[in-house]
């Protein structure tokens, strides 16, 4: 056949490209063309490119080894524009497209000529397994200094540093049948699945259906294979009941039948997903599908042979030729040498042979191989050399030529003289490999089977696996037990199957294989030319065997020593190889060395597409009060609480300046410790408690006492766990003899409800109690200051005389004419009412307080000011102050304990622990720095010694820390060892600068310690 | 991602609509100022971690709010059965091992999940996680 001169091996006829369609693309700066059909892989090859990229530790030129997702070298960067760059793309798996432009992910300055290399064939000798552990180990400071090297030198691939302009989606998914891989097994199964009425989805990875069909010699029915792929997709394609994705990859298999498949569905158009009617397309898709039954027809990955610098471009697989002969009309060079253990290997002879190039050898480890495929070999005159093997590939940027040689592979001995084949490719086949990365992900254990010399999947409940997988390779048998598996799910769904007649395909007498994995050398492993196993994570046969002898004898040792199967690799290629050298070393058979276990992703997804919609504004839900419009208008800055958006302060602009966090601050706490401030707090949490036993209840997860507490009063209660440490606080009010309301803080709100919930279902179910969220029902506004009594009188029917209404009091009326709830509680030491009202009447009722709180200067608070203002009178906010080990006591909170309630509450028992008895905890105490210009870090540590040698003793930390407006300096609260005993103590708080503050320990209690103020 | 059948929802749901709470059938000892020191760190930290059949309390958080229990193999990951608060598990470590020995291949009943591969099944291909 003749060639086209701008692509030497393109083929002139065959394959499944449309050669009337060019398309132009660049790698690594140079333009080429290829045509539609193409991958990026096939049309490099068909322009003769051998180097794709340089290898990761020892920089040695890379070419093609493959045709699909198990491609370990030609890993490259795709994209033309920094916004559009995607690493880890497999050539062999990226569709061509018109201006594709791409780039080798290792290789600096550049894989032709590459400085590392130099290293790499310098030191290459000296760079055994752990190398980089154990050079670059010590001191560990620098580790990050040589890591920047190393990765620049070994190039793992760019992610871009500019925003995606595609966009991304996810899609829910259940079926009875999911089928994975559309070659024979998988058509044939989805076929039967979908004829027997079950809702079936058939993905495949490539950019056209039909698996190994689509390069088969065999007929099926009479006609080229494809014709049946095509008769059975437009048969799926018309049913209503099948999805077809075809570009999808099922990249995860999670528990209970839970598969992730990514599809691509505009990668093969461009560098962006096109737009259609003026709207963007989803670049891809990440289907999360739930599937009654999996049928995994995942078909095989083929094992290359271990043998001297079988790593040099010009080395691949058997089956990768005659995939890019048949499928692209490319022949990746000129002569060819097989090194085979099998029948099935000599298709790519016969393939390269009716290409019109010349087979030079057949190398077969096996003595007397007879199938019909050696019998054919043999009738076109192809010379079959026996009982060998290609020891070594000899050439630098090329193969040049093969060296052959007769082997023992069980004495692992050369067993004659060497020859030397001149040739620029050799294909090698060990046999196949059934991909079962997929059952692995499900933690199932793969079974070793001698007769296939291969792994196949374990049993899982709702998995079948068909064909090749399943370590079928015969085509006849392989659709056949496609529709078994079809048949088999769709009865285990508790259907009834109706399989369909198997098309004609005459069966090919194979011969049978031999197991070969490393071939020996005249030279022992150690010191022979490099014998790749792994080839995208440089792993030798020598490295291996290194790893053994230091001692590394588990499979999972091994694996974590050398890097064998890391990565994005997982060990398509190399695993089982590599097993087979860890046992020939260990003097084990390969089930008894077992195998590790392959993790997802199958190939790598995108960022994009893990992540869809859920990015920018929708990555966490936003919550706002009824009153966020208000704020957002008089220009909020905004703090995030949980998942609600608050104010944090509200900033004015004095004199066309506007204020700094510290000066808004400052006003706003003045104006509610002179005048009246107002705070929106509706993002409590509020917690609707009803039934008769109600109050029994609270007393049980409260650690004070709610047998007394009238309709009408509110008490400030502590929540425990069992283990007796703090976990929430807030006010529950009485509504009734049968009817509370508790608060929770902000952030605790979900948690506190759960809580209440765990232990009425589980612990006391008697109890006929029942919970509701109001949270969002109700809006909370706070209205605090001297003033704050003059201001809501003017808008309410409730009285508010301070003996009528009085602290820790709530009353039921109307506010600016809607129903209201007032409560007379205090966050901030001042005489305070919080109003509750439904949510919808909020802004009103916001409204008004502001027409009639223009004369009393009623300014709005953010969340600092909250702080500010409840730190000064010494109140905790719960996850600040406190840390999940702080006990109601060690609070100084003796006040709010029930030691004498009947019922033992939760955290009771856990409070009489010795642990928590200790008298040296750490104890909530204020803190007053010397200098009262300081304000301490929050998180600084206390020590009572600032002489004491380093490590010093920590004694306490500081949990809340403020300048205060109202006394002129900085104050602290901290947790101290004894603290409460330690009154007027000097504590010591040295900073990562050097400097150290000194600080006096004081009651938390700033401001107004009687309370005067908010009783009022 | 775990299916999870809600006991009370009678619904097989996602995962992410429920939560775990931790080993199930911890009662809170009925007077705990009889409990010893040691007794009442038992019933607050100690928790079993097997390998096989775990009880495990879950709650269907974004869901009917009702806490229930879970029968899971720890290895296969798989949920054997799920059941209301109040009620004994029909399959435990104990049952199974009878079934097994008896060579009986178990099927749970109702709103029950379906037994998978046994410890057995399990343990007769060798090689570590990785």
């Amino acid at each position: 056949m003749s060639q086209s001169p701008s692509q030497p091996n393109r083929l002139a006829q065959g394959g499944q490209v449309d050669r009337s369609r060019t398309l132009n693309f660049t790698f690594n700066g140079k333009r080429y063309s290829g045509h539609a059909g193409d991958t990026l892989a096939s049309a490099l090859l068909a322009n003769g490119v051998d180097i794709v990229n340089r290898s990761f530790k020892y920089s040695r030129p890379r070419g093609i080894v493959a045709a699909g997702a198990e491609e370990p070298n030609a890993v490259v960067q795709l994209g033309a524009s920094e916004a559009a760059q995607v690493p880890n793309v497999r050539a062999t798996q990226q569709a061509l497209y018109d201006g594709l432009t791409a780039r080798s992910t290792n290789g600096w300055p550049n894989v032709q000529r590459d400085l590392m290399g130099m290293v790499g064939k310098v030191s290459g000798a000296f760079m055994p397994p752990g190398f980089y552990y154990k050079t670059f180990m010590a001191p560990a400071s620098l580790w990050m200094t040589y890591e920047k090297y190393i990765r620049k030198g070994a190039g793992l691939g760019n992610s871009p540093t500019e925003a995606d302009p595609d966009h991304y989606d996810h899609m829910n998914r259940h079926c009875d049948v999911l089928v994975v891989g559309a070659g024979p097994a998988g058509l044939a199964a989805a076929l039967t699945a979908a004829r027997s009425g079950s809702r079936v989805i058939l993905c495949d990875e490539q950019e056209a259906m039909g698996g190994s069909l689509l390069d088969s010699r065999e007929p099926i029915d009479g006609a080229p294979a494809v014709q049946w792929v095509e008769r059975t997709l437009e048969a799926l394609g018309a049913m209503d009941n099948v999805t077809l994705l075809p570009r999808t990859t099922a990249n995860g298999y999670h528990d209970h039948n839970f598969v992730t498949l990514h599809e691509r569905r505009t990668e093969h158009l461009g560098d962006t997903a096109p737009t259609r009617d003026g709207r963007r397309q989803v670049r891809s898709r990440l289907h999360r599908v739930r599937a009654r039954q999996v049928v995994l027809a995942t078909g095989t990955h083929e094992r290359p042979l271990v043998y001297a610098n079988n790593d040099v471009p010009g080395n691949l697989v058997a089956g990768a030729v005659s995939t890019y002969i048949r499928r692209y009309g490319v022949v990746p060079g000129n002569r060819l040498v097989l090194s085979t253990s099998n029948d099935h290997a000599y298709r790519a002879a016969l393939d390269w042979h009716e290409a019109g190039r010349e087979v030079v050898a057949i190398v077969d480890a096996r003595a007397n191989p007879d199938g019909e495929l050696v019998e054919r070999a043999r009738a076109l005159g192809i010379r079959v050399i026996t009982d060998s093997a290609v020891i070594e590939a000899k050439g630098a940027n090329r193969v040049s030529a093969a060296r052959v040689a007769k082997i023992d592979a069980q004495l692992f001995t050369l067993a004659g003289r060497v020859e030397e084949l001149a040739c620029d490719t050799i294909a090698s086949s060990g046999g196949y490999s059934p991909v079962i990365h997929l059952s692995s992900h499900t933690g199932t254990r793969p079974l070793w089977r001698d007769d296939i010399l291969g792994f196949v999947p374990g049993t899982l409940k709702g998995m079948t696996s068909a064909g090749g997988a399943q370590g079928i390779y015969a085509l006849p048998a392989v659709i056949a037990d496609g529709i078994d598996a079809g048949s088999q799910a769709v009865q285990a769904n508790g259907q009834s199957a109706e399989p369909f007649e198997a098309p004609l395909v005459a069966p090919i007498r194979e011969g049978e294989s031999v197991a070969l994995y490393q071939i020996p050398h005249e030279k022992p492993t150690l010191r022979a030319p490099k014998q790749f196993v792994d080839l995208q994570n440089d792993v030798s046969a020598a490295g291996i065997e290194v790893a053994t002898r230091e001692g590394f004898e588990s499979i999972e040792h091994v694996k974590r020593y050398t890097v064998m199967g890391f990565g994005t690799d997982q060990g398509k290629l190399g695993n089982i190889n590599g097993m087979a050298i860890v046992a020939r070393c260990l003097r084990r058979t390969i089930p008894e060395v077992g195998t590790t276990v392959f993790r997802p992703n199958y190939t790598p997804v995108t960022f994009g597409a893990i992540v869809g919609r859920h990015c920018r504004e929708l990555f966490d839900p936003e919550r706002y009060t009824a009153l966020h419009q208000w704020h957002v208008e008089q220009g909020a800055e905004f703090e995030d609480v949980g998942q609600w958006k608050r104010p944090w302060y509200f900033p004015r602009t004095v004199n066309g300046k506007k204020e700094s966090m510290h000066e808004a601050v400052a006003r706003e706490c003045l104006a509610v410790r002179e005048r009246v401030g107002i705070l929106d707090a509706s993002t409590l949490g509020k917690i609707d408690i009803q039934g008769p036993d109600a109050r029994e209840f609270l007393g049980r997860v409260y650690t004070n006492k709610w047998a007394k507490l009238a309709p009408g009063r509110v008490r400030y209660g502590l929540m425990c766990k069992d283990d007796g440490m703090l976990m929430d606080d807030g006010t529950t009010s009485c509504l009734g003899e049968n009817h509370f309301l508790m608060t929770t803080t902000t952030g605790g709100a979900a948690g506190v409800l759960e809580w209440l919930e765990l232990w009425h279902q589980t612990e006391w179910p008697e109890l006929d109690v029942y919970f509701n969220s109001v949270t969002d029902h109700w809006a909370t506004m706070t209205v605090t200051g001297p003033d704050a009594r003059k201001l809501l009188a003017e808008i309410t029917d409730i009285d508010l005389d301070r003996e009528a209404f009085k602290f820790m009091d709530w009353r039921e009326g109307t506010v600016a004419g809607v129903p209201a709830r007032v409560f007379r509680i205090s966050f901030t030491g001042e005489l305070s009412f919080e109003i509750n009202v439904q949510a919808n009447y909020a802004m009103h009722v916001w409204k008004t307080l502001f027409e009639h709180g223009e004369k009393y200067q009623l300014t709005p608070y953010g969340t600092e000011t909250m702080h500010v203002l409840r730190a000064e009178k010494g109140l905790i906010i719960v996850g600040q102050d406190t840390d999940g080990s702080v006990t109601p006591e060690d609070l100084g909170m003796q006040w709010a304990i029930g030691y004498d309630k009947p019922f033992a509450w939760i955290g009771k028992r856990a409070l009489s622990r010795s642990d928590t008895r200790r008298t040296d905890r750490k104890q909530f105490v204020g803190l007053k720095p010397k200098d009262p210009k300081v304000v301490l870090e929050e998180g600084a540590q206390i020590v009572f010694d600032p002489k004491q040698a380093i490590p010093m003793v920590m004694s306490g930390h500081v949990t809340s820390s403020y300048y205060s407006p109202s006394l002129g300096q900085g104050f602290a609260l901290a947790v101290v060892k004894g603290g409460h005993e330690r009154m007027g103590d000097t504590v010591y708080l040295p900073m990562v600068d050097g400097t150290v503050h000194e600080a006096e320990i004081v009651s938390p209690v700033f401001i107004d310690p009687k309370g005067e103020r908010q009783n009022v | 991602m775990f299916h999870i059948y809600c006991p009370y929802c009678e619904e097989h749901r996602e995962e992410e609509e429920f939560h775990p709470k931790g080993q199930a059938h911890i009662a809170r000892p009925a007077e705990p100022e009889a409990c010893s020191d040691e007794e009442w760190g038992d019933y607050l930290f100690f928790r079993d971690n097997p390998r096989g059949i775990h009880h495990e309390l879950w709650v269907h958080a974004i869901g009917c709010r009702k806490f229930f229990n879970i029968t899971r193999h720890t290895a296969s990951y798989e949920i054997l059965e799920t059941y209301k608060m109040g009620e004994q598990p029909t399959i435990t470590a104990e049952s199974l091992a009878r079934e097994e020995k008896a060579g009986h291949v178990q099927v749970a009943e109702g709103g029950q999940q379906t037994v998978g591969a046994s410890d057995a099944a399990l343990a007769s291909v060798k090689g570590a996680q990785g």
